[in-house]
């Protein structure tokens, strides 16, 4: 086995040292080391979007991103987006305002995906949100709320 | 914007706040949505106890096999290993959600019967120390001939699945349900058809995969987190199958992600993390990977469905025979319930006089099917509806007209002896119609065309034994409001439609209600989450806490001002006597403190409909729930003849879920459905390797879930009757609006197309077969 490495990873604006395997994925380190649970898996073999994370600005998938692999960059997950004092993100405060969260377990994923695709593009028209979102599975809302609340904030 | 705040309330004149309604009928945030959208809600999943061990659950990779040895030696002693348990270890208690159906073990003893039963089971200090271990377990199987077909398992000298008197042909559960007599009435009838249709399967799929954890403490406690819909349920079964008495076991569902009824059952890991823990002393942790989580649970029953109904010259219907077989998988799990809820749905929405059902549940070698939004109802409901469409084309009706004349009403005197106390249903044909642009659009041709499917579901089944619901709520002296219940939320805001209940019901603000559910220690008695009944039953029991609280409080009161308690109450924090604002919530809740009265303050509450001992769903006819909501769905498609592909313009659901408590919530309920029941209608399909049940879905790769993309615009219509049963007059909305979907589409595709397709799923590739097919009829025709 492959030794381990001590790296530093950047999320949420700070820096954290730690122990991992070479083969240890962005997702466990997270989840596991250091306790970012927000960050969901779903899946854990890229299919279902609910560990969508921001590195480096650019939507995730931390399933199935190696944590060696986002050394040096930033990265950022759900309990990184909301205000220093609690204030919710406008994503946020959209998602819970127009009931596009039911269980609530795509929603982390969801949430970043809105953001970057927001960042590149701040006024989608439905057919590009639905692409934006369409690596993110939803199985309780049927998704129509959920794009409600993106056009919600997209038109401010 | 501030948690759980509805604005605009407290600042109305005293007249308009003493008219309707606080909180309910208002679309509140849901008082979960803050935790889950900043990452704060714990799921199973998320919890970490220290020394906890992870489990590990060795599968087996035969349909059909007996278990001729275990040698668990080199697993046990690898490094790391703590535990390795098999079948050998357990008691030979069997479980299962209906007593007299129970036929499982929570680890195979002997014998498997699917491709991914539960054969063995490793705890190790970390997850890939306990998956190797399983490489490790040596099995040694005596493979035996399996079936996978109800054909093939119903055949004479087919492999028995499960050996024992009870079962014949591997038909493990039958029943014939009648009313009526239908050879008269088909006697009688001016036109008889007979169809038959097919359905498939369909993964339930949540977002979160199964988990559970137990912790096993010197006391004898053992307490489990489990990603369940039924704690109590669970807890009983646990309890049962480990031999130790309930009062010792603690269920505690933390947030769970999704359920629609592949949570209901008990599965290997919440017994085997008990199991475990109960052994090693240590906390076990174990969670489903996603091909377990597909494949190793649940699923939607397939089914067959033949229909034979005989009509009046005016369409209605005066007969109807109906032969259902359900195809049950390896065990029962919900077996009797998926028959008989089948059969209470072919009584609903149409008033049918005669009819007999016939239903079998038959074993095959594949994983188990068990309760599925609807349970029983989509199937049912695909061929009779279907069917109504073939009828109006035979009779040269309206295929709006023939529901029409056909639609139950409420009071009716129903032929199956259900009581219907409010109904829409007529109503939500009409409307349904109407927003698709029936009259403009139907029978048009050119591939594109409208279809309406029609349903019913019960506010939960209540005619069987313990289906009923507790409520404790506690008023704090700073008014704040305390609920307990035992109450499942799954993901469809149970807690949050219980927290708007009570805050109305006694008077305060949705902000002050803070909800404790779903711990077996804690909170009491429930019955969980299936059947859509919680919002009716637990609910209630959260109103009647409330009500009970608020007596209490008025009773004081009344003491203190002068006046009849009778004539006071309590609305937006404040007590009111005739109209006038009296005193504050808190004010009142020191009166009560310093009244010479028993704090803690405590209101109970407990519903249940009237109930036989035991279940007697199978035999009686009767009123099988307390309310039922009714609606229709209508469909828009389009339909490409190049590809066969089926693109879903509009869906309407008009829906009478009694009043709506929270619309938002209502609506997202639809909205979910809908897109379950259109891609379990178009391309879901859990895929087998036939000639040895291999599954060959085994994740989202090859089990494609509706996405953002196939979201069609969806149109949802309220239609309030105010159900004297359920809570505010509300009834479910849950599990209803997945069973119409299906014949919505087809019917609406049948319209574009000119040809139907009797079996789902309806792939381009069947598409364009009916439509070569049909070319050339009419070429040897022409
Ligand atoms: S958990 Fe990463 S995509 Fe599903
Ligand atoms: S809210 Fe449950 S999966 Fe999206």
């Amino acid at each position: 086995m492959a030794t381990k490495q001590i790296i530093v990873l950047n999320v949420n604006g700070d820096d954290h040292e730690i122990l991992v395997k070479p083969q240890q994925t962005l997702l466990e380190v997270l989840r596991e080391t250091l306790g970012f649970t927000g960050t969901k898996q779903g899946c854990n073999e890229g299919s279902c979007g609910a560990c969508t994370v921001l590195v480096n600005n650019k939507p995730t998938l931390a399933c199935s991103t190696l944590a060696v692999a986002a050394v040096g960059k930033e990265i950022m997950t759900i309990e990184g987006l909301a205000g220093q004092d609690g204030t919710l993100h406008p994503i946020q405060k959209s998602f819970v305002e127009n009931g596009a969260i039911q269980c609530g377990f795509c929603t982390p994923g969801m949430v970043m995906s809105t953001k970057s695709l927001l960042d590149r593009n701040p006024n989608p028209s439905e057919e590009e949100i639905k692409e934006g979102l369409s690596g993110n599975l939803c199985r309780c809302t049927g998704y129509a709320k959920i794009i409600k609340a993106v056009k919600a904030v997209a038109a401010g | 914007m501030q948690r759980g705040k509805v604005t605009g309330v407290t600042d109305k004149p005293s007249e308009e706040i003493m008219e309707g309604y606080s909180v309910i009928g208002k679309s509140v945030p849901r008082t979960d949505a803050w935790d889950k959208v900043i990452g704060r809600a714990v799921y199973t999943e998320d919890i970490k106890l220290p020394n906890m061990l992870y489990g590990k659950i060795l599968r087996s990779p035969h349909a059909h096999a007996r278990i001729v040895s275990i040698n668990t030696e080199k697993a046990e002693k690898l490094p790391g290993v703590k535990m390795v348990m098999t079948g050998k270890d357990i008691l030979p208690v069997k479980y299962g959600i209906v007593p007299f159906a129970q036929d499982e073990y929570g680890l195979a003893i002997d014998k498997v019967r699917y491709v991914g039963d539960d054969v063995a089971a490793v705890a190790a200090v970390d997850e890939a120390t306990a998956a190797e271990a399983l490489e490790l377990i040596e099995v040694v199987y005596e493979p035996l001939p399996a079936v996978f077909t109800v054909e093939d398992a119903m055949k004479d000298g087919a492999p028995e699945i499960h050996e024992g008197p009870k079962v014949k042909n591997n038909v493990s559960i039958q029943y014939r349900k009648e009313f009526g007599s239908i050879d008269k009435g088909f006697e009688e009838s001016f036109h008889i058809r007979e169809d038959v249709f097919k359905t498939h399967g369909q993964y339930h799929a949540p977002l979160e995969p199964h988990a559970a954890i137990a912790m096993y403490e010197p006391s004898g406690k053992l307490t489990l987190w489990s990603s369940t819909q039924i704690p109590f349920f669970l807890r009983h079964n646990l309890a049962s199958t480990l031999g130790i008495t309930e009062d010792r076991v603690r269920v505690i569902k933390p947030v769970v992600g999704g359920g629609f009824g592949v949570k209901i059952d008990m599965f290997s890991k919440d017994f085997c993390a008990a199991f475990m823990s109960m052994k090693t002393g240590r906390p076990v942790k174990m969670v489903y990977d996603r091909e377990e989580a597909l494949t190793c649970v649940r699923g939607r029953h397939p089914s067959i469905v033949k229909v034979r109904t005989g009509v009046a010259k005016d369409g209605r219907i005066i007969s109807q025979y109906i032969d259902l077989t359900v195809d049950g998988g390896a065990y029962n799990s919900t077996a009797p319930l998926i028959i008989t809820l089948s059969g209470y749905f072919a009584m609903i929405p149409y008033n049918i006089p005669n009819l007999v059902l016939d239903a079998k549940h038959v074993y095959t070698n594949k994983y188990a099917n068990g309760a599925m939004r609807g349970h029983g109802a989509p199937q049912m409901r695909f061929a009779v509806e279907s069917q109504m469409d073939i009828l109006a084309a035979d009779l040269g009706m309206d295929a709006l007209e023939i529901r029409r004349i056909n639609a139950l009403e409420a009071g009716c005197d129903h032929p199956a002896k259900m009581i219907l106390r409010s109904c829409g249903f007529k109503e939500s044909l009409d409307l349904a119609a109407n927003a698709i642009g029936w009259k403009e659009k139907r029978g048009k041709g050119n591939f594109r065309g409208v279809g309406l499917g029609g349903s019913g579901w019960a506010s939960g089944v209540n005619n069987m034994s313990h289906i009923g619901g507790g409520a404790v709520v506690k008023l704090e002296k700073t008014g704040g409001v305390t609920v307990l219940t035992g109450a499942a939320d799954i993901g469809q805001g149970a807690e949050s439609v219980i927290a708007q209940i009570v805050a109305e019901e006694l008077g305060v603000s949705f902000a002050k209600v803070r909800v404790i559910a779903a711990d077996t220690d804690v909170c009491p008695l429930d019955s969980g989450t299936f059947g859509s009944g919680v919002t009716v039953r637990s609910g209630k029991a959260a109103q009647l806490a409330a009500r009970d609280i608020k007596k209490q409080i008025l009773t004081v009161v009344a003491k203190n001002i002068g006046g009849d308690p009778e004539h006071l109450t309590i609305k937006d924090d404040y007590i009111w006597q005739n109209g006038q604002k009296k005193m504050d919530i808190n004010k009142a809740v020191k009166l009560v403190q310093y009244a010479d009265i028993q704090v803690p303050m405590i209101g109970r509450g407990y519903y249940q409909l009237p109930a036989k001992e035991p279940t007697t769903l199978l035999r009686d006819n009767g009123d099988i729930s307390g309310s039922y909501s009714f609606g229709t769905q209508a469909a828009e498609v389009e339909v490409d003849p190049k590809s066969g592909r089926v693109k879903i313009i509009k869906i309407v659901t008009a829906d009478d879920a009694g009043r709506a408590l929270n619309p938002d919530q209502v609506e997202g309920q639809v909205e979910g459905a809908v897109m379950t029941g259109l891609g379990h209608t178009l391309f879901e399909d859990p895929d087998f390797d036939m000639t040895n049940g291999q599954a060959r879905s085994t994740s989202f790769t090859d089990y494609k879930l509706p996405t953002a993309l196939d979201a069609p615009d969806q149109e949802v219509i309220h239609i309030e009757t105010d159900d004297p049963v359920g809570p505010f007059g509300a009834k479910e909305c849950g599990e209803g609006a997945t069973i119409y979907t299906a014949p919505a589409i087809v019917n609406a595709i049948t319209d574009a197309i000119g040809v139907r397709i009797n079996d789902l799923p309806i792939t381009p590739e069947k598409i364009l077969r009916a439509l070569e097919e049909k070319n050339n009829k009419g070429r040897k025709e022409a």
